[in-house]
Formats: C-alpha cells, sequence, structure tokens
C-alpha cells in the first residue's frame, strides 16, 4: 500500500463540516418535529377516521415505504416543478424528508395509542386520580414508554438519510464533503472524515437517548 | 430534445434488471456475512463478540451512502481499481452483513435455553447443536424481518446510482437528462419500485401476523 494519506486539506474545511454537520442537525430535527405532527394526524385517522380517509393513508404509507428515499427526493425537487411548485434544494429535502418519516411515524404512534390500556384509565379512577394525573401518569408516560425505542432509532435513521439530500445539492453534511471533495479530490480522506462525523453523532443521540430513557422513562416493573 | 416514448420507458424498466441483480448478489453476500456476524454475535468468544458488535453498530451508524463512497475509494487504496458495480456489491454487501446479522442474532438468541441444554444432553456439539436444532427454529422466526430487510436493500440499491452505477435510477436520470419529464419519469421509476418491493413487504408482514398467532 503506497498510497500517501493527505487529511491536512480535509481538516483546513472543518468550517465547512462543522458548518454541514449542523445544517444536518437542523434538517433532521426539523423533518422529525413536523414529521412527528404528520404521524399523529396520520394515525389518528387511521385510528378513527372515516374508511376513504383511512384508505388514502393506508395507500401513503405503502407507497413511501415501498420506494426509496432518492426517488421521492427527485420527484419533490424535480417532479414538483411540473405542477407549478417549485422549491430550493433545502426546502425539497425537508419536504421529501417529512413525507417520508410521516409513514413510518404513522405506524409508531399507532403502536402507541393501541398500547393504552382502557382497564389502565378505569383502574386509575378507581383509585381517585385526578383525570390531570390519569392522563399525564396512565396514558402519557405508558404510551411514550411503549413508543420511545421505535422513535428514537427513527430520529438516527432519519438523519442518516439526509445524506441523501446531497443529491440534490441540499447544504448539509454530505453535501459539504462534496464541495471539500470537488476542490481537492481527497476524496478517500473527506468521506472517512465525514463517515466519522456521522458516526459520532449516531453515537451521541445513541448514548443521549439512553440516558433520558433510564432517567425519566424508567418505571417500576409490572406483572 | 427527446421524446419520451415507448423506447425511452422500455430502457427504464429493463434497467430493472441491474437493480434485481444488484440486490440479490448484495442478498447473498450479506447472507453469508449476516450468518458469521450473527454466531460471532450470539456466541461466548468475548473478542468475537465484541468485533460483531462493533461491526453492526458502525454500519447501523453510518449512512448508506458514505458506506458506497468508501466501498468505491477504499479498495483503490490497495492498489485494487473497482468499478462502481463492484463497489455497490461490496458496499451493500458489507452493509446488509451488518443488519442481518443483527436480525439473525435475535432469532438466535430468542430460541429457548433449554434447547441448548437438551441438545448438550444429547451429546451435540456447539455445531450440530447450531445446525439441527438451534438454526432450523431461528430461521422461521427470522423470515418477516429478513424479507423486511431486503425489501430496504432493494431500496437501498437505488443509491448506487449515486456512484455512477447504471441501474433503475441512474436509468431514469440518463433519460431525464434528455427528455426532461422528470415528473412522469420519475413517478413510473418510483412505481417500479413499488411493484418490486410491495409484495415483499405484504409477505413479510403476512408470515409475521401467521408466526405471532402460532406463538399466541
Amino acid at each position: 500500500m503506497n498510497y500517501v494519506f493527505e487529511f491536512s486539506q480535509v481538516f483546513a474545511a472543518w468550517d465547512e463540516l462543522l458548518a454541514g454537520a449542523l445544517r444536518t442537525l437542523w434538517l433532521s430535527a426539523a423533518a422529525m418535529a413536523i414529521g412527528m405532527v404528520v404521524a399523529v394526524l396520520g394515525a389518528l385517522g387511521k385510528t378513527g377516521g372515516p374508511r376513504p380517509l383511512r384508505w388514502v393513508i393506508d395507500a401513503y404509507i405503502e407507497l413511501i415505504r415501498n420506494t426509496p428515499f432518492l426517488i421521492q427526493i427527485f420527484v419533490v425537487f424535480f417532479g414538483l416543478p411540473a405542477i407549478g411548485i417549485r422549491l430550493e434544494a433545502d426546502q425539497a429535502s425537508l419536504l421529501a424528508l417529512v413525507v417520508n418519516v410521516g409513514a413510518y411515524g404513522i405506524e409508531i404512534i399507532r403502536a402507541g395509542i393501541e398500547s393504552i390500556a382502557k382497564g389502565q384509565i378505569e383502574a386509575g379512577r378507581a383509585l381517585g386520580l385526578k383525570p390531570l394525573q390519569i392522563f399525564r401518569l396512565v396514558v402519557l408516560k405508558p404510551a411514550i414508554q411503549a413508543i420511545y425505542p421505535a422513535l428514537t432509532s427513527q430520529f438516527i435513521l432519519l438523519m442518516l438519510n439526509s445524506s441523501v439530500c446531497s443529491a440534490i445539492a441540499a447544504s448539509e453534511l454530505t453535501g459539504a464533503a462534496n464541495d471539500i471533495q470537488a476542490r481537492t479530490f481527497r476524496s478517500f480522506e473527506v468521506y472517512f472524515v465525514v463517515t466519522g462525523i456521522y458516526f459520532a453523532l449516531s453515537l451521541l443521540f445513541w448514548g443521549a437517548f439512553a440516558l433520558i430513557e433510564r432517567r425519566f422513562l424508567r418505571q417500576p416493573a409490572m406483572r | 430534445m427527446r421524446e419520451f416514448g415507448s423506447g425511452e420507458v422500455l430502457f427504464i424498466l429493463a434497467a430493472v434488471r441491474w437493480t434485481l441483480l444488484l440486490s440479490a448478489v448484495a442478498f447473498v453476500g450479506g447472507s453469508i456475512g449476516g450468518l458469521a456476524i450473527a454466531l460471532m454475535r450470539s456466541g461466548t468468544i468475548p473478542a468475537l463478540r465484541w468485533f460483531a458488535f462493533g461491526y453492526i453498530k458502525l454500519f447501523q451508524g453510518t449512512p448508506l451512502l458514505m458506506q458506497l463512497f468508501l466501498a468505491f475509494f477504499v479498495p483503490g487504496l490497495f492498489g485494487f481499481n473497482v468499478d462502481p458495480w463492484g463497489a455497490a456489491a461490496l458496499g451493500l454487501s458489507l452493509h446488509a452483513s451488518a443488519f442481518l446479522g443483527e436480525i439473525w442474532r435475535g432469532s438466535i438468541e430468542v430460541v429457548p435455553r433449554g434447547q441448548w441444554e437438551s441438545s448438550a444432553a444429547l451429546g451435540l456439539r456447539y455445531w450440530s447443536q447450531m445446525r439441527l436444532i438451534v438454526l432450523p427454529q431461528a430461521f422461521r422466526l427470522s423470515i418477516p424481518p429478513t424479507v423486511g430487510f431486503l425489501v430496504q436493500l432493494i431500496k437501498g440499491t437505488s443509491l448506487a446510482s449515486i456512484i455512477g452505477f447504471v441501474e433503475l435510477t441512474r436509468a431514469a436520470q440518463v433519460i431525464n437528462n434528455a427528455t426532461f419529464q422528470p415528473f412522469t419519469i420519475f413517478s413510473l421509476v418510483g412505481l417500479t419500485y413499488f411493484a418490486v418491493c410491495w409484495p415483499l413487504s405484504a409477505y413479510s408482514r403476512r408470515m409475521e401476523q401467521r408466526l405471532a398467532r402460532a406463538n399466541g
């Protein structure tokens, strides 16, 4: 192996990498937040809505889950202008990520809704809990506990998936990597460092989510 | 500018074979690697357990796109020049090894402890226990998540277009650059992926329900 590594040019662009990483975090957080609104509405529609609405939601879920994200973002960015909706790369990325994570989120939220046991609410009432206490302790907390693992891993998947937004030249971490690569031609070094940054972010969130779960969501063992 | 006609549609649809072939190669490669990872991860040798754990975390904690870029550039460091096809097959196989390894570890570990103990009492050693007792039971449980991951893998092959491998997505981009009908073309390609993936998803879900009923 007689390749000469040259990482200095990559590290010299640390400010671009930092800005890219922050954009990735912002994009992921925004997409997750809006996507969860979509997911909650979708889950409510699917559990209690009229039949045609349920059918539409099912079609949305199946369509998104069975097509690649890259194609979804191409349809949003290149396809929507054909029907008069023109978006910047960053807006298109956000929209595509929201549409994507919304479809996965519906099933997660629905599982949360279904995990609430009716008998538990009645038991809470029998114990003399106030309505707000029942909502907080008997409905909300167990529901969050039930969906927390799926929700947090969905966020990390979303963050990693957002690298695909570089295909339409959105400004995020992989896009920054592509810029640096085009300028310095140090392909391996750039992508190696950026892969490391993504991994560090994943580790950070895995750690943080586990900590939050241990601190706030642990409850005495049931059964 | 070229018209978007039946020739273009056929060109795009014919590119499905590269998507399917890449998926098949990655699935076979990933199955071999995944079995090794699953055995290491569920085994008793600490060093191998840790290696498999790190391998899984590394691939689950980085974007598939970065994995493909590195699969494209790393062999060059050692003097091997890989074409986009080789890089995509390599990258997706390594990726699939991690995810299948984790899925199959789970399936192996839910086989009840007593199955190991009773087969040990019958005088079977590790490999015979694995082959005759544990894996056949784990296999049944692993079908739904494995098929579910296969769908992820097929969708993942679309990223091979970014490193320049001409499969379904890349073919669509080529045609789009010549005819500029993005909405039609990418919708058509989306539906093509859907036609491949949806039956698999539906099968995976049906098998999962059947297993849940059998165990419930």
